[in-house]
């Protein structure tokens, strides 16, 4: 790639901007293809790359000149994590090192310390005053784990109000059945609620925290990759 | 109020460090998947990037054919000129650097080619 390209991927990536590397495979000619702009250099056809971007998948088209292979480099999924407590300690490193990127939202300052999550974005607002800034979208999962209503609900109501790919929450059976009720009496439908994973993660038996976020991670990238 | 939208998001950690050596003056080549057929474990779009001492980040297979994709990084990286490679069963090398798992995969490998971000041209000599 040349330093240049490499450069501006980087910076594309930390800016939070999508782009499009498009390279000759016969030559290594190459340019960067900014969402919405047009290819100037290989003269490609802008749907191919609005396809790559909407997609994320990398795909060689043909050209006169020969096949090109179009990169796209896109956000990463995002992870709302609702709780600062123990099981997010473990679900935010896990969850960054799988390539998704992590909030932490609880409204209690001592829990959404920068000492008890080091490198960590977090939130430290009531979800019903943040939520709508956050947009979540279909490629952001919402996992609540407080134990508390009063911020776990109002996070799971905008949450179900988006296209959220993943929304879990914690509790039991009978925790998940009080809250059915609950966000029921609130004009949800069995449908809606549905979305909802709970008893959250996937069923390996977990016990510590650190075991309960192996599920969920697993449970949220499932989600991710088979729908 | 925080603008977490508006908050800096991960580089590709490959093609960070890529960058990283590019500024250290370091030679580097970068690998990336370009296709795949059955079962090979790295998606199209993987990258590793290659310096010219051998250090390597990233994968682009289980770790069947890293070693021979080094190989061709560092000759890369000597001749300037990007090259294909292929992977697989169907691959005359195929007991030796082939997919154990047998899948096929397509590789292009280019040489990194710009100065540091620092305005020191280091076209070295070596």
């Amino acid at each position: 790639m040349r330093g240049d390209v490499l450069r501006e991927v980087v910076d594309a990536q930390r800016a939070g901007r999508d782009v499009v590397v498009a390279t000759r495979l016969s030559d290594g000619a190459q340019e960067l293809i900014a969402r919405g702009a047009r290819s100037a250099v290989l003269g490609l056809d802008g749907d191919a790359v609005a396809a790559a971007l909407a997609t994320g998948d990398p795909r060689t088209v043909e050209t006169a000149d020969g096949p090109v292979f179009l990169r796209p480099y896109v956000r990463p999924p995002r992870l709302i994590i609702v709780g600062a407590v123990h099981i997010a300690q473990a679900l935010v490193p896990m969850a960054t090192i799988a390539g998704l990127q992590v909030t932490v939202l609880d409204p209690r300052e001592g829990f959404a310390t920068a000492d008890r999550f080091p490198g960590a974005a977090l939130v430290t607002e009531w979800p019903d005053m943040v939520m709508d800034g956050l947009r979540p979208d279909d490629r952001t999962g919402v996992v609540a784990l407080t134990h508390d209503p009063k911020i776990d609900d109002p996070a799971l109501i905008a949450a179900l109000e988006s296209d959220a790919f993943y929304i879990g929450a914690l509790g039991s059976r009978k925790t998940q059945a009080a809250r059915r009720e609950r966000l029921g009496g609130l004009g949800f439908d069995g449908a809606a609620l549905e979305r909802i994973h709970g008893p959250v993660g996937l069923p390996i038996g977990a016990r510590t925290p650190e075991e309960i976020a192996v599920a969920v991670l697993a449970q949220v990238i499932g989600a991710l990759r088979l729908g | 109020m925080d603008q977490p939208n508006s908050r800096h998001t991960n580089a590709d950690p490959v093609l960070a460090q890529a960058v990283e050596w590019v500024d250290e003056g370091r030679r580097v080549a970068l690998a990336t998947v370009t296709r795949t057929w059955g079962s090979a474990p790295r998606r199209a779009g993987s990258h590793m990037a290659i310096a010219a001492n051998g250090d390597f980040a990233g994968s682009v297979s289980g770790g069947c054919i890293e070693g021979a994709v080094i190989q061709t990084a560092l000759e890369v990286i000597e001749s300037g000129e990007p090259r294909t490679l292929e992977f697989g069963v169907t691959n005359e090398m195929a007991w030796e650097v082939g997919l154990a798992c047998g899948g096929r995969v397509h590789l292009f490998v280019e040489p990194v080619v710009g100065a540091p971000a620092v305005e020191t041209p280091v076209q070295q000599a070596r």
